[in-house]
């Protein structure tokens, strides 16, 4: 009996944590969303961060776009074995890149470099009480951590997923020429052959989604961190766990509200 | 005026603040002094909006800090400098943007302005040549005189100082002090000093309170605290580890402080 009973407190306690933690969340976004109105206090800011966030992760957002281009070619033709035409592999990697591979891959790097990053970085501002500092100055911190990086990271990932985009099909159309011996002109013609501006649009709507959902869990990891290096190093960690989560999450949801459906 | 009207402030179950009353009149230098984790570093926190207390007000020029709504909130942390107990300097700017932050924020100086002001204010607490350096270049010492800087450039009605020379060495202890008794003097600015460091308490203060237990045990002149009854107070200010009568004494009630903890404003939701 004291066993269940155990259970069922420890239950109930995981349930309170959770609906609190959703509380404080909900909160969070709701003051984030009111800080956006204050556009002199957080704009300035917001073109350091886009060049932080953003142009500082195009080369790992170019790597790894240069590699899934050169696999995604050759996995194709692998897959193909002669019963579907070669241009094929073209209209492969087109659509693999533009709808999926670019922005999903490219937001599970940025995942871990922008939301660490932004974790680390508020966390020890938290823990360093550098933020309250700025509040005793009369800083709204949301207005001047939260909203900048924010909006730097919607705007920013759909930039690099769309260089992403570009460049991983160079290399797929490089891969091709070189290790399959197709001609340029047979990649284009796969490529073409199923291309919607639909395509790209969907891989970046997803992509800004990613930016948001990636920039505010660093926030509000980063600001709830506790405790010195210890609750640092906890924060950053679980901000890259739930933003690769979050971009699974978003990715299944477009999948099912807008790519589901169209022909 | 800052005062307190039994305050209470809890941690899950850790009671902090215990009905905690306290007046600080203007031009005065009130000293709180008290154990580690008696909640006095809580206590001024809630001058400035960073704690919400459980029950109590807190009123500075007869406005109800809790109540306050987040724009007259601002407005009233103008003119109250804080100095944080390890400075809280913002380590990505240098240390004349660090002073210049607060003057940004407000808006009413030209940058140019702005530069003369914080080149004035560096030199009044002796770091004129650091401008242009970083936190991490700067000593303990130097660092809290930069904390100091960025708390007067806006030319505060009151100043909170948090423990400013804990952890510092006899000489450097001194020169902080030096510098607190300067600001009041050059700028009559009203001072609250947290410490448990008596010898700066007499130095600095104009009255001193110790907090115990969440609440004043006793408030009064250097003089009456000097020549106080109390054996609580006077184990504290002669620093020994047993009351007058022997008996053995826990300072630690009633509760280790969560002095960098949640934050009520901005902080507590995040």
């Amino acid at each position: 009996m004291a066993q269940i009973m155990n259970v069922i407190e420890a239950t109930g306690r995981w349930v309170r944590f959770r609906i609190e933690e959703a509380g404080r969340a909900g909160r969070f976004i709701e003051e984030a969303a009111r800080a956006t109105v204050s556009l002199r206090s957080w704009f300035p800011n917001a073109t350091l961060q886009m060049r932080r966030l953003g142009v500082d992760s195009l080369p790992i957002g170019l790597l790894i776009a240069v590699f899934t281009g050169i696999v995604l070619a050759l996995l194709a033709s692998y897959s193909f074995t002669g019963a579907v035409p070669l241009y094929f592999v073209g209209t492969l990697v087109e659509k693999t890149i533009t709808l999926e591979l670019a922005p999903v891959l490219t937001g599970l790097a940025l995942a871990g470099r922008v939301g660490a990053n932004i974790a680390a970085e508020l966390g020890t501002m938290r823990v360093t009480e550098q933020v309250d500092a700025l509040e005793t100055l009369a800083y709204d911190p949301d207005a001047y951590l939260v909203v900048p990086r924010v909006f730097a990271g919607t705007l920013m990932f759909p930039l690099i997923v769309g260089v992403a985009m570009i460049v991983g099909l160079g290399a797929g159309w490089l891969a091709s020429i070189g290790f399959l011996q197709l001609s340029t002109d047979e990649f284009l013609k796969g490529a073409r052959m199923f291309y919607t501006a639909f395509d790209v649009e969907y891989g970046l709507v997803k992509a800004a989604s990613f930016g948001f959902a990636v920039t505010l869990i660093g926030c509000y990891k980063g600001l709830r961190a506790r405790g010195g290096a210890e609750g640092v190093g906890n924060a950053a960690t679980a901000a890259v766990v739930y933003s690769a989560v979050m971009i699974l999450v978003l990715d299944a949801f477009w999948a099912m509200t807008w790519l589901h459906g169209r022909s | 005026m800052i005062k307190w009207l039994d305050v209470y402030k809890a941690f899950g179950e850790k009671k902090v603040l215990d009905g905690f009353t306290l007046d600080v009149h203007e031009g005065e230098a009130v000293v709180i002094i008290g154990y580690s984790g008696a909640g006095k570093s809580v206590a001024i926190k809630h001058v400035v909006g960073l704690l919400e207390p459980d029950r109590g007000t807190i009123e500075v020029d007869d406005k109800d800090v809790p109540t306050l709504p987040r724009k007259e909130l601002y407005e009233l942390r103008a003119h109250i400098g804080y100095v944080f107990q390890f400075a809280a300097l913002f380590d990505s700017m240098t240390i004349g943007d660090n002073v210049a932050m607060g003057l940004r924020k407000r808006g009413e100086l030209s940058e140019s302005e702005i530069a003369q002001r914080v080149g004035e204010t560096l030199e009044l607490v002796d770091l004129p040549d650091v401008q242009q350096q970083y936190p991490a270049e700067l000593s303990g010492g130097m660092r809290k005189r930069v904390g100091i800087a960025r708390a007067v450039a806006l030319r505060p009605k009151y100043i909170l100082y948090d423990e400013p020379t804990t952890g510092l060495d006899p000489v450097t202890s001194a020169v902080i002090d030096e510098l607190m008794i300067r600001m009041r003097e050059k700028l009559g600015v009203t001072s609250v000093v947290i410490t448990h460091d008596m010898r700066s308490a007499y130095r600095v203060g104009s009255r001193i309170a110790m907090l115990y237990e969440g609440r004043v045990r006793q408030v009064g002149t250097v003089q009456e605290i000097q020549q106080s009854k109390d054996p609580i107070v006077r184990q504290f200010i002669e620093g020994r580890a047993t009351l007058e009568d022997g008996e053995s004494h826990s300072p630690t009630k009633p509760g280790a402080a969560i002095a960098g903890g949640a934050t009520a404003r901005g902080g507590g939701r995040v």
